[in-house]
């Protein structure tokens, strides 16, 4: 039993473990931090941004100034922007059996892994996973293959070059893993490979393991997976949460009895607190509105945007901003509004009662039918006309580096008035807003991320009890900023199993046992013997077949009538066919009713003398002499096989067999 | 032998009030309850007091599983839970709990509030037994408790229609409730995996019935509305809310659209709009299509189909109208029946299965002169079609999922004795399996033979394992273990284990024969003659000679020792253990039969 470790980042796992005999790939987690590395993609002409000076060695040497431009006292790579892949060579990736996907963001990687890697397998998730990941995929390939770049840089990545790169490009690790962005036709195939799951779904892989989705209360239709055999169960923890936000609630009861609990996803800002952070948010909001100014929410197109509506939807009236316009701008955001409408048996208790009634579940439908919503596919086209200001846009990608949150940047980025608030805690915004500087505009960081913080953690690991916890190295420490802060990491008993990018670990657990099933006709044949009280036992002998990782015992057949021909055989034809096993014998034989039984059969002549550690029995007309002992008896005669055989019958009706 | 009983309380040889109770593995499990359409009497709910005489169904009954929403599965639970008293767990799938208190409401209302009947039960009572309803998701395993677990199938009759399946250990049965095996205009096709079960329960309410390709079907049924249309006639099309409605919608708004027809199309008012509504919300459980493309188009938003107004019957000129319910058995469309019935023009379309007793059945079956309430005959000038739009299997449906499911048993319900007696024959000649087909309070015993499972160390089963393929598969391997059986747990182990566990020491048991051969030579020469001898001989097995003199054959020790009469005779001391029996009695009949001549 392996893990492979795939990826370096909490949050975006990539693991496969070897489990039995299936090779199980959970999650393929795409680290977009690379992002941040490069510049900006302009959706419209920036003339800050195409005429920045190209990067010049301290030596003066120029041959990068193509590749790196500064900009705002920080160099960036002036390409195509790339995303940094799992590990691709720890482990023949064409060999893996299945994926498991526990939520939307942590699919972002699957068609890297299977178009180009002669994967051939299944990939499970759960309805909305798919539906909302493909509209994840869309906007991504969609924001970058809007603003076509003509070069794609390399030189820069050559180790030797990259040392004398400055920080942090310097300091960027897996470049050569970097890729450029799928595209639509592979995002295609890629989703054409999973087959639709629902909670607690039992799913059989090659008659030896079967996974089981379980609701993880993070996302809707994220899941966390129960990995098991008959004897052995691996929990696959990613990405959950215990509040209570529009998802169904986390199943936790199902992880309980674990052999080894894999946790990963946990919340990346541990010390806020998301309902603090939701309701910062709206009175920067309002604030800045008030005054005159526009706030920009840099988000995903799903997730906690829902939230955010949901609360607006209750606040904007008592904060007196219903005149202001709302305008969510994403390729999907159509689609990812009226998706969120459908899955009412993802949703949590409340939201299903409401489209029992017949309600849409979320509020924003509400907020649309009033016109305090607006969502466009781009600011190209009918938004350009219904554009007013002031007004809150929420628009992708959070790492500020394409799609059309660029444009909002470059055109509020001048004035005091305007906010930008982020509250998608994936990408450092310092980082983030790197390219933009200097800013006038005003900056909140509200992170909300609704994972499980280390206190939720003990408690859950508390409640489900594993044998065992494996997590990555980051979450056995204290986060690197806050050294002191020991409460901040993973506390367990024994103490977790770490792990890291390219790393193998052995996970700890030993089967003893396997299913195995008797047919009944075999089953009628056995005589059960109660042996001590509550405990009986039959001895099996049957023939076993195994196919398709099961197994069954069946009754043997009838030995086949010798042939009637009376041919003369040959002595070898007689040797015993194999070495077919005899019962083992237990108990003690009593002397005086072995006696007895010996009279009872005819031999008359019985003589007992008494030794150190039992008897012997002598029949002194038949020259055979039986030892008994407590654990042993030994008979020893001529070479008379019809006394023997009798002398043998007579010794195992004492003895119990096994 | 274990075995599973059946007993339909109704839906035996018969259409309506579904509920049967099986009884699997010390389980009992109801499966449905509805009312029948055809009585307004006591007869329109199944007859509980079978279940138990005198007791609580709730200790008798572990869950009660609904297929779907239609009256004849769900119609006679409020009655059950509340009045009769029932406080298990109700299992159906999330549209079903949706759409389900809705139509008892409904029910109730044209019941107590129209007919103005008394001990009924209330819309109290509907809320209290809908807070006993757990929403299953599809393929979600349901653990009812530690052995009894339960899985929903798409069934694709209504919206949110389920097939079940029971299991408890090995044995199973499913449930199909009412399915349809053809994806239609707004639902997929019933599908489930080869699960093998003891039992399969099937409707088969068109068991005699293969029906022609649906394509066929539409054109016919809109080429009839179309040409009443234009001759200025009224359609009737009786439907119930949900379910054939929606399709039907979905066509004449095609057609409509194309056409560019101009004759008004209404829906009686009530539960329209919210069943629109709920087609909307529960997308996921319609067919591909809808799905897809429900972002850009919402197929359950129509532009041609508008509200009915009562008074709108008696307007002139052409119209369609759809009016629940759909057997003209009361309500709307009952009424709007007798208003349209005198006119040769008008034509009404029933476009699903009506129930013995109701108007519907009625003018199915020829009737033209119709006796009303208050003994008033009505005369039906109005022609009558019959299109099969109710989206039950026929009998093709039926066998290709038996195919799907291979159960080892069928048992048919949900239709007419005539027709079910047909498919039973069917069923039996293609599958070579069992149908039952009991009549209401008929039981049907069916034996199962399940499997025992049990765990079995991995020591015993690595070790047969490492043995390897057999070279003859005809002489199979035989697997030697001890069973050990504790408080209802099953192992198997090795015999040493099972020795080790209960704290037993072994008992050796072991033979020494002394075989007397006829040899002059030394004794080394003559151990040498027998050695030589059985290594010939036992070519499949390990003979050594020892160094201190003696023979081992296996674990089966051999010594020579000189007769101490004759010097002329040795005696072999032939000494096995009894897990060596076989061979040791074969090495000592074998010496016996002497040495051979030495060459």
């Amino acid at each position: 039993f392996f893990q492979y470790c795939l990826s370096g980042h909490p949050t975006l796992p990539c693991n496969v473990l070897k489990f039995k005999s299936t090779t199980i790939m959970l999650d393929c987690g795409l680290d977009m931090t690379s992002t941040l590395s490069f510049l900006p993609l302009p959706l419209v002409q920036s003339p800050r941004l195409s005429k920045l000076p190209g990067w010049v060695l301290k030596d003066g040497s120029t041959f990068l100034d193509k590749e790196l431009k500064e900009c705002s006292g920080h160099v960036f790579v002036d390409s195509v922007p790339e995303f940094c892949l799992p590990e691709t060579e720890l482990l023949d990736l064409s060999t893996v059996d299945v994926i498991l996907i526990s939520n939307y963001h942590c699919m972002m990687a699957l068609p890297y892994i299977t178009e180009y890697t002669g994967f051939t397998g299944t990939v499970y998730a759960t309805e909305p996973t798919v539906q909302i990941g493909r509209l994840l995929m869309e906007e991504l390939v969609n924001s970058i293959e809007r603003v076509p770049k003509a070069q794609s840089a390399s030189m820069w990545k050559n180790k030797e070059v990259q040392r004398l790169l400055p920080a942090p490009l310097k300091d960027a690790v897996e470049v050569s893993m970097w890729r450029k962005c799928y595209t639509m036709p592979e995002v295609n195939a890629a989703l054409s490979k999973i087959q639709l799951v629902g909670y607690s779904q039992k799913i059989e892989l090659f008659g030896a393991v079967q996974v089981t989705p379980l609701s993880s209360g993070y996302a809707l239709g994220s899941s966390n997976w129960i990995i098991q055999s008959h004897y052995e169960k691996v929990s696959y923890v990613s990405g959950s949460s215990l509040l209570t936000t529009h998802p169904q609630p986390m199943d936790q009861a199902s992880l309980k009895n674990s052999d080894v609990l894999i946790l990963t996803g946990l919340t990346q800002i541990p010390t806020a607190n998301p309902d603090g952070m939701v309701g910062e948010f709206c009175s920067n909001l309002a604030m800045t509105v008030r005054n005159g100014g526009n706030v920009l929410v840099p988000c995903y197109p799903s997730g906690v945007i829902y939230d955010l509506l949901e609360c607006l939807y209750q606040y904007i009236d008592s904060a007196g901003l219903s005149n202001v316009p709302f305008y969510f701008i994403s390729p999907v955001a159509n689609s990812s509004l009226e998706f969120s409408q459908i899955f009412a048996e993802w949703l949590c208790h409340n939201k299903q009662t409401k489209v029992y009634l017949p309600e849409p579940p979320f509020p924003h439908a509400e907020l649309i039918q009033t016109n305090k919503l607006k969502h466009y596919p781009s600011i190209h086209g009918d938004f350009s006309n219904d554009f007013k200001q002031p007004c809150v846009v929420f628009t992708g990608h959070p790492s500020l580096r394409f799609g059309d949150v660029v444009h909002f940047m470059e055109l509020w980025g001048k004035s005091s008035l305007n906010t930008v608030i982020f509250t998608e805690p994936d990408f450092s915004y310092l980082d983030a807003l790197a390219p933009y500087q200097p800013l006038a505009m005003k900056c909140v960081y509200c992170p909300i991320d609704t994972r499980l913080n280390f206190i939720q953690v003990s408690k859950l690991l508390k409640e489900v009890q594993p044998l065992h916890v494996v997590c990555p190295e980051q979450y056995t420490q204290p986060p690197p900023t806050q050294s002191h802060r020991t409460d901040l990491m993973v506390d367990c008993q024994p103490p977790a199993m770490s792990y890291r990018r390219a790393e193998v670990l052995t996970l700890p657990y030993k089967r003893r046992y396997e299913k195995i099933e008797i047919m009944p006709d075999l089953a009628d044949s056995l005589v059960p013997l109660e042996i001590k009280p509550g405990i009986s036992l039959a001895t099996v002998s049957a023939v076993l077949h195994t196919k398709d990782n099961k197994h069954v015992l069946q009754l043997p057949p009838k030995p086949p009538q010798p042939p009637a021909s009376k041919k003369r055989k040959r002595v070898s034809d007689d040797v015993p066919e194999c070495k077919s096993l005899k019962p083992l014998l237990s108990g003690s034989i009593p002397m005086d009713q072995f006696v007895q039984t010996l009279e009872k059969h005819g031999f008359s002549d019985v003589k007992v003398e008494d030794t150190a550690k039992g008897h012997i029995v002598l029949l002194q007309e038949a020259e055979t002499l039986i030892q008994l002992e407590e654990d042993s008896t030994h008979i020893i005669c001529d070479n008379d096989e019809p006394l023997r055989v009798k002398l043998r019958d007579l010794v195992l009706k004492f003895l119990q067999k096994f | 032998m274990p075995e599973i009983k059946v007993t339909p309380l109704g839906a035996g040889q018969d259409v309506g009030r579904s509920c049967i109770l099986v009884s699997i593995a010390g389980k009992n499990v109801m499966l449905d309850c509805g009312m029948h359409m055809g009585y307004n009497d006591d007869r329109r709910f199944p007859d509980f007091s079978y279940i138990t005489q005198n007791g609580r169904l709730t200790d008798f009954l572990d869950c009660v599983i609904i297929s779907h929403f239609h009256l004849d599965h769900c119609g006679a639970l409020p009655y059950f839970s509340e009045m009769v008293g029932y406080d298990g767990p109700i299992y159906m799938t999330h549209p079903t709990k949706a759409i389900c208190p809705i139509l008892l409401e409904d029910y109730r209302k044209i019941t107590v509030d129209k007919k103005g009947e008394t001990n009924f039960f209330t819309s109290q009572m509907i809320k209290d037994c809908m807070k006993k309803v757990v929403a299953v998701h599809l393929h979600q395993t349901v653990q009812v408790d530690e052995e009894l677990e339960i899985k929903a199938y798409y069934a694709g009759h209504v919206l949110g229609a389920a097939m079940f399946q029971i299991k408890v250990g090995c044995e199973s049965v499913v449930y199909t409730g009412d399915y349809n095996m053809t994806p239609d205009r707004h639902l997929g096709a019933a599908w489930i995996d080869k699960c093998r079960p003891d039992l399969l329960i099937s409707e088969s309410t068109y068991a005699t019935t293969i029906r022609d390709s649906k394509r066929c079907r539409e054109r016919d049924f809109l080429k009839k509305v179309h040409e009443t249309v234009e001759r200025g006639g009224k359609v009737l099309i009786p439907v119930f809310a949900l379910g054939r409605a929606q399709e039907l919608c979905i066509l004449l708004e095609t057609f409509w659209e194309r056409m560019n027809l101009k004759a008004p199309i209404y829906f009686s008012t009530g539960l329209t709009e919210k069943a629109n509504h709920y087609y909307k919300l529960f997308i996921t459980w319609t067919n591909q299509k809808i799905r897809k493309t429900f972002v850009q188009r919402n197929m359950f938003e129509f532009k041609h189909i508008k509200a009915f107004d009562r008074a709108f019957a008696d307007n002139p000129g052409p119209m369609v109208v759809f009016a629940t319910p759909g057997m003209l058995h009361a309500g709307q469309s009952l009424q709007i029946f007798r208003k349209w019935a005198g006119n040769e023009k008008n034509m009404v379309i029933m476009p699903g299965y009506c129930v013995q007793g109701t108007v519907g059945h009625k003018i199915l079956s020829g009737q033209r002169k119709l006796e009303m309430e208050g003994r008033q005959i009505l005369e039906v000038k109005m022609q009558v079609e019959y299109m099969s739009f109710s989206a039950h299997a026929d009998a093709k449906g039926i066998m290709q999922l038996i195919r799907q499911a291979e159960p080892r048993n069928v048992l048919l319900v949900h239709g007419e004795a005539k027709k079910m007696e047909f498919l039973k024959q069917k069923i039996e000649q293609e599958f070579h399996v069992s149908c039952y087909m009991p009549a209401n309070g008929e039981t049907t015993t069916i034996l199962t033979n399940p499997c025992i499972p049990v765990d079995i160390s991995l020591g015993l089963l690595k070790r047969e394992a490492a043995i390897g393929p057999l070279p003859d598969a005809k002489k199979p391997k035989l697997m030697h273990g001890t069973l050990l059986m504790k408080d209802n747990s099953f192992r198997l182990v090795s015999p040493e284990q099972a020795l080790k566990e209960l704290g037993l020491a072994e008992h050796q048991l072991r033979f020494t024969c002394r075989v007397h051969i006829q040899d002059p030579r030394k004794e080394h020469e003559t151990v040498l003659r027998v050695y030589n001898h059985l290594k010939g001989i036992l070519k499949d097995y390990s003979v050594q000679h020892l160094p201190d003199g003696s023979i081992t054959v296996e674990s089966i020790l051999i010594q020579a020792t000189a007769h101490s009469e004759d010097q002329g005779t040795k005696v072999l001391l032939v000494s096995w253990t009894y897990q060596d029996e076989e061979l040791g009695s074969y090495l000592t009949s074998l010496l016996k039969k002497g040495l051979p001549q030495s060459t």
